[in-house]
């Protein structure tokens, strides 16, 4: 089969339309280049009626919202989660390792938590700080004027606290917090944690005539119709298109590899179109990378040639190496005082946290080296499948029986509706050489392309980090007169942390350096063994802080942008 | 079809889309209009992929129980939640078709399901010389008063097929009426629509003994801005 080459050279190809692929096609299609966008799934438009979830009721389904088919839930807004059928992954016998893709234009943008935390200054320097894993070879200050212009950009509601590693920015007012976050604040203040208005990248102001003013549903996972949150698509490729820009969208449209020539330099993709599955090429001046930190890096390893012969970019031996996710454990609590609720008031709010608790503690007197912050759910939300189930299994907590029916069932669910609180922990994890992915020689996708293998593990520094997450929630939900739900994790299910890749926060296989031979990327995000390819997603990471990456993944792309554009000028790439 | 063209006409299909909306303007408790056009929820579609729809035709297109199972799960539902004016029971709820769905969504309920409906008969003849549908209220909630009870302190699967069953049926009926037009009036819950959030009301505030603290509130949105666009000073400050 000959492959069949497009007669167009675009002045950018652009892998991914996520956090990293959408804002670099923003920031290269306003500046008058030529951008093709070449997106595995399908297209995708919040505003769809068609494939719109948002204002669903549960009876509108059969199956009343159960995650059958998504496993977040029918009404959630990704198409793939941890299975994409026909695009396995494989792992190292005895690792672990959970790979959410999302095969939609705009990616996971369009259903994740829009928490957006800039890194502060300490977040770039970990090994300065504590001597574990590296720092970036860039610092806070590089990164503050994008962080600045994308708060204007995207828009996020939060406020300035003057915190040192939780940076101040440009923040749309806060909602107001709701009832079950009035108990928190107070819950946590008896153990002196500091609790502060979320921030969320959702405009509970207008900020522009595009996009409209959020209208409190609290589904942003099922991703906004009149654009009131952040979804990659919805806020920066349609714009781009909008203004003018030269955006070509390839969807449906799988790339197996960078094509490179005799100098090594990339001269485009090769991609295999899902509808007629047969194999095309793109060519372009500059291939960027977008895909997610794991694929692009299978990209990458996936892209062999003489000039390359271990892979695209990987001379260093890198590629793949220093995978690391947020570390996560999770809690949840009984409070009497919040039982017996009056339904007479909407309380949806948005789709996420009114407040939140960054980190707090001191590492050098505690057994872990880096933090995570606390993450609040609760409130008489939307009833869908599962709702009730077990409608008084709560007796339990209050000398109770459980079971039974009757009309008596009626009076259970309504008594402890919206009586529980959660807590989700989100940390930081130490980046190691030896948590990695790297490419199954004896497995291919349904496209022929090679998969990739996983080999992760966490270390006692995520467990102990766990187990101070446990004890934490434990704490504030007696503080708040509850009962924690359950039985707390101990030591033998490692306190309840969650598997690699759970969280989703997945970064640091193409880390930027400055060293060639430690590194994957100059600190431009250009590969140094081929100039004109760059990487924008959160393989550049370092280290993954006790943050939440895309706000940073979309800074460092802009910054990314920017000198791919000056390079361009300069006639240097 | 040429590649391009089917390019173009997919991604100018799914803008195209956005006609056919259903406009839905807002006055809220508080007089801020959601001044915006936003989409009611629509019967039509309730956005599946085509791969999710051919999945639930697929589903919709096997029988799981026959007409008296059918009749026994009905009869069983009302059992556990009896119906209660003004908001009817399991019957409005359409919880006997949810059981049948889900039977078929998820293989791994549909033997606890089955054998239970017949376990349920056995019992009932063995016991009243009847069929449960046709059982009296009071020997009904006799067979259903022996198998009600779980062990919370043990995993269901390890415990009798009958206790299984109950359980999962209950499950079923309660968040299927829950999750229905009617319990979801009964439960009262008011979300699921646009609206302006602006805190908690001060009933329910003095109900629950908490206040909010007029610093927090200080930083907050004033909601009678929301349409004026944002600008700030150099240093973050909010100037709109």
């Amino acid at each position: 089969m000959q492959i069949k080459e497009s007669s167009e050279l675009f002045d950018v190809i652009i892998v991914g339309s996520g956090a990293g692929g959408g804002m670099a096609t923003k920031q290269l299609a306003d500046a008058g280049l030529n951008v093709a966008v070449v997106e595995a799934g399908p297209f995708f438009d919040p505003a769809d009626p068609k494939t719109m979830t948002q204002l669903k009721q549960p009876y509108d389904s059969p199956r009343r919202g159960a995650g059958t088919t998504r496993a977040f839930g029918e009404w959630d807004m990704s198409w793939g989660d941890w299975e994409v059928e026909g695009e396995p992954y494989t792992h190292a016998e005895g690792t672990e390792f959970k790979w959410w893709r999302a095969r939609m234009l705009g990616g996971r943008t369009n259903h994740w938590g829009r928490i957006s935390l800039r890194f502060g200054p300490k977040d770039f320097k970990g090994k300065t700080r504590d001597g574990h894993g590296d720092d970036w070879p860039i610092g806070y200050e590089d990164v503050k004027p994008y962080y600045d212009k994308l708060d204007k950009l995207i828009g996020v509601f939060g406020t300035n606290e003057g915190r040192e590693n939780d940076p101040d920015g440009f923040f749309l007012p806060p909602p107001k917090p709701r009832l079950h976050e009035l108990f928190y604040i107070n819950g946590a203040k008896k153990s002196n944690i500091p609790v502060i208005p979320g921030r969320l990248s959702m405009l509970t102001k207008r900020i522009n005539e595009d996009r409209g003013v959020c209208f409190y549903c609290g589904q942003c996972g099922r991703s906004c119709q009149i654009y009131a949150d952040f979804s990659a698509g919805s806020c920066l490729i349609f714009p781009a298109q909008k203004s003018g820009g030269q955006v070509k969208l390839f969807v449906n449209s799988m790339v197996r590899e960078v094509i490179t020539n005799e100098e090594g330099k990339a001269t485009g993709v090769s991609y295999i179109n899902k509808e007629d599955r047969k194999e095309y090429m793109l060519r372009g001046k500059v291939v960027v990378l977008a895909a997610s930190a794991c694929s692009s890096a299978r990209i990458l390893l996936n892209s062999k040639s003489k000039q390359h012969p271990n892979g695209l970019g990987n001379s260093s031996n890198l590629v793949g190496k220093y995978l690391h996710d947020s570390t996560g454990s999770s809690a949840s609590g009984v409070i009497p005082g919040l039982m017996n609720r009056k339904t007479s008031y909407n309380e949806d709010g948005v789709g996420g946290m009114h407040v939140y608790s960054p980190w707090w503690g001191d590492n050098s007197k505690l057994n872990f080296p880096r933090g995570y912050h606390i993450e609040v759910w609760g409130g008489m939300g939307q009833p869908n499948y599962g709702f009730g189930w077990d409608p008084n299994a709560l007796n339990q907590y209050f000398g109770l029986k459980s079971g039974g029916y009757g009309d008596s069932l009626r009076d259970d669910v309504k008594k402890y509706y919206g009586s529980v609180i959660g807590f989700g922990g989100r940390g930081e994890a130490i980046a190691y050489k030896d948590n990695y992915c790297e490419i199954d020689p004896t497995t291919v996708d349904q496209f022929g392309i090679p998969v990739l293998k996983f080999n992760y593990k966490h270390s006692e520094y995520e467990k102990n980090q766990a187990k101070h997450m446990q004890d934490t929630f434990e704490e504030i939900i007696h503080n708040m007169g509850g009962h924690y739900l359950g039985e707390k994790p101990g030591k033998d299910r490692d306190y309840g942390l969650n598997k690699p890749g759970e969280i989703i926060h997945e970064v640091g296989t193409t880390r930027m350096g400055d060293d060639p031979k430690t590194s994957v990327t100059n600190k431009f995000q250009q590969l140094h063994d081929a100039d004109n390819v760059f990487i924008v997603d959160a393989g550049v990471f370092v280290s993954q802080a006790d943050k939440n990456c895309t706000w940073t993944i979309m800074a460092l792309s802009w910054r990314a942008s920017d000198y791919i554009i000056e390079q361009l000028k300069a006639q240097n790439i | 079809m040429d590649r391009r063209k089917s390019l173009q006409t997919l991604i100018l299909g799914g803008a195209a889309a956005t006609s056919g909306l259903v406009f839905n303007s807002c006055k809220t408790e508080n007089g801020e209009s959601v001044d915006q056009d936003i989409v009611a929820s629509s019967e039509k579609y309730f956005g599946r992929t085509p791969a999710e729809l051919e999945r639930i035709e697929k589903l919709n297109a096997q029988e799981l129980f026959n007409g008296h199972e059918m009749d026994t799960i009905a009869a069983l539902s009302v059992v556990i939640l009896p119906p209660k004016e003004p908001h009817g029971g399991p019957i409005e709820a359409e919880v006997p078709a949810l059981v049948e769905f889900m039977g078929k969504d998820v293989p791994e309920m549909a033997p606890i399901l089955l054998g239970g409906l017949m376990w349920l008969d056995h019992k009932c003849n063995t016991e009243f010389g009847t069929e449960f549908k046709s059982a009296t209220l009071e020997q009904k909630k006799q067979i259903c008063d022996e198998i009600c009870w779980h062990d919370t302190e043990k995993p269901l699967s390890e415990q009798p097929l009958e206790i299984q069953f109950f359980y999962t049926m209950r499950g079923l009926t309660v968040t299927g009426y829950y999750t229905s037009k009617v319990g979801i009036a009964d439960l009262g819950y008011k979300g699921n629509s646009p609206n302006v959030w602006d805190g908690v009301p001060q009933d329910i505030l003095d109900q629950h003994g908490v206040a909010y603290d007029p610093e927090w509130i200080a930083k907050c949105v004033d909601q009678s801005q929301r349409n004026v666009i944002a600008e700030w000073d150099d240093e973050g400050n909010l100037l709109t």
